[in-house]
């Protein structure tokens, strides 16, 4: 199994959230991150004081996944989180030890499928 | 030769600056509403009001609502405000009565933001408003306040309830059919970002609402009293009713719930304000509910994006109010005014019907055809990039809830950042 980390631009979530679904991939944890993909700094100004904001804000997706799913997950994700212009982000696909459900202690594969095996 | 009153002047005074302040309150009742990447543009669509169209009506749009003219439109004497001096105007200041009706004009073009938030571009929407002032809302208040038609047939308007109401509910409608609807609208849930600064929104406008009916008087004496009484009785029977109604068919009742019944009450109450028995508002109140509460249910089933439900709570409670004054109101309380059907008067129905359609068709007409030709020279609609990145960065350089973090000061002296960027703290950063 892997785990895939996403780091995409905020207003793709919704898109990124809606092709997971599609493609069946369940289980995942967002947050929202600050981060710089080398896009064009944006500039604000506040009462005359002009800044640059060097970090965007991203959000960050973790899915663990098992093997059949690595491929699935990774293009739902290239396909809906791109605008072609630079700073939609990266997918990081990383090797997993071991995965365990608190819930009940099954591990790795049976960790991460979900609850119901009709679904697969 | 009329002479001020002392007592009419203050209270007029006050009423002024009450009414100004409900377009601040409106800012934050639309502000609440709205996401947080729009909530900046949101409120700042109500507030350029306060410039733009308070420019508009002290240069022109007054002359043209309310000085003599035509049945239709009022003339140019008092353009530029030649001719608006301290002599009396009734027994107020005519500088103060020129204010005091432009606090009107600015409360009303903003309601008509409601509408077409998170997606209309900044410059176009300040220029529709300039156009729209002189075009529709100077005419129909001259038809109803001015000596227009309206006026001569009789129409019960006490503080606006066609001028401003179903006006600004309809144009609203329009404004939004013609910009089409978000880009997620419907497709995502668009959640109000801030429901307390709406509730503060919706208190601040009931406070302002005082002055915007009391003042309609134009004095402070018995009709000012029985007005302000009616303008707290309205929105405390629209707002039980509207909770009990929430209550029935959700299981809660909601805070945007609260907040949109006071607003309702209020629009429903200010025609008949100065015309109803006390115990005639609380009745109008809690039956102007009834269509606003389901308008708004059936509306965001529909692909109609009135965004903020300004029809809905505007247009169709300003057309009930109107047609309910027609209703309830006595001569017993007014002898000025008129009775209404239960004083055996049906006919006064059909008046207030008839202005309220002929304002509804002429506001609606209007601001189609402004929009359509100003949509010719410049694109009214963000593109969908910006509309995703937010129209507070894209229209105005600046957020609502910004945290600093990984901001850089740029000093006006020096080309490029002023101090050296950040260090790349975030493993992302550093893998790129």
């Amino acid at each position: 199994m892997k785990l895939i980390v996403a780091i995409i631009r905020p207003d793709r979530l919704n898109e990124v959230l809606e092709a997971l679904y599609r493609a069946e991939v369940r289980g995942l944890t967002v947050s929202r991150v600050m981060g710089h993909g080398g896009e064009t700094d944006r500039v604000e100004t506040y009462r005359g004081v002009t800044v640059k904001m060097e970090l965007q804000e991203k959000v960050r997706l973790e899915i663990g996944v098992s093997e059949p799913f690595v491929d699935i997950t990774v293009n739902a994700i290239l396909a809906s989180a791109r605008t072609g212009e630079v700073g939609d982000g990266k997918v990081f696909v990383l090797d997993v030890a071991q995965v365990h459900r608190i819930r009940t202690g099954e591990r790795d594969e049976a960790a991460v499928t979900p609850p119901q095996p009709a679904e697969v | 030769m009329d002479q001020i009153s002392g007592a009419d002047t203050a209270w007029m005074l006050a009423t002024t600056a009450l009414v100004l302040l409900m377009t601040p309150a409106l800012a934050f009742f639309y502000g609440g509403l709205v996401r947080a990447k729009n909530s900046l543009n949101t409120m700042m669509m109500s507030f350029v009001a306060l410039g733009v169209v308070g420019l508009v009506w002290a240069l022109l749009a007054y002359s043209l609502a309310f000085s003599e003219g035509s049945a239709l439109l009022g003339g140019t004497a008092n353009a530029l405000l030649a001719g608006v001096n301290t002599e009396a105007k009734g027994t107020i200041p005519h500088v103060l009565f020129m204010a005091y009706q432009g606090t009107f004009a600015i409360i009303t073009a903003a309601l008509i933001s409601g509408a077409v938030v998170e997606r209309m571009r900044f410059g176009p929407y300040v220029l529709f408003l300039v156009v729209w002032s002189l075009v529709v809302y100077a005419p129909v208040a001259h038809w109803v306040w001015g000596g227009g038609w309206l006026m001569t047939r009789g129409i019960l308007d006490f503080a606006g309830g066609t001028v401003v109401h179903i006006n600004a509910g309809v144009s609203a409608l329009v404004a939004a059919l013609v910009l089409g609807t978000r880009k997620d609208y419907g497709r995502q849930a668009i959640l109000p970002h801030n429901v307390p600064f709406t509730l503060l929104g919706a208190g601040l406008l009931w406070f302002g609402w005082f002055g915007f009916n009391g003042g309609s008087a134009l004095g402070a004496n018995g009709l000012a009293g029985l007005a302000f009484t009616n303008t707290f009785l309205a929105p405390m029977a629209t707002l039980v009713v509207w909770a009990l109604l929430d209550y029935a068919r959700t299981g809660h009742a909601t805070a945007v719930g609260g907040a949109t019944a006071i607003v309702v009450g209020l629009v429903a109450i200010t025609p008949a304000a100065g015309f109803v028995s006390p115990l005639g508002a609380l009745a109008l109140g809690g039956l102007a509910a009834f269509p606003s509460y389901f308008a708004i249910v059936l509306r965001s089933r529909t692909r109609l994006d009135d965004s903020l439900d300004v029809f809905a709570g505007h247009g169709i409670g300003g057309l009930t109010g109107a047609l309910l004054t027609g209703v309830f109101a006595s001569k017993g309380w007014n002898s000025a005014g008129a009775d209404g059907l239960l004083a055996g008067n049906p006919g006064q129905v059909a008046v207030q019907a008839l202005g309220a359609f002929t304002s509804l068709l002429y506001a609606g007409v209007m601001t189609f055809v402004i929009l359509k030709l100003l949509g010719q020279v410049v694109a009214l609609r963000a593109a969908p990039k910006v509309e995703g990145l937010g129209m507070d960065v894209s229209q105005h350089g600046e957020e609502a809830y910004a945290s600093g973090e990984g901001s850089i000061l740029v000093l006006p002296a020096e080309e490029g950042p002023a101090l050296a960027p950040a260090p790349s703290l975030t493993p992302h950063v550093a893998a790129r």
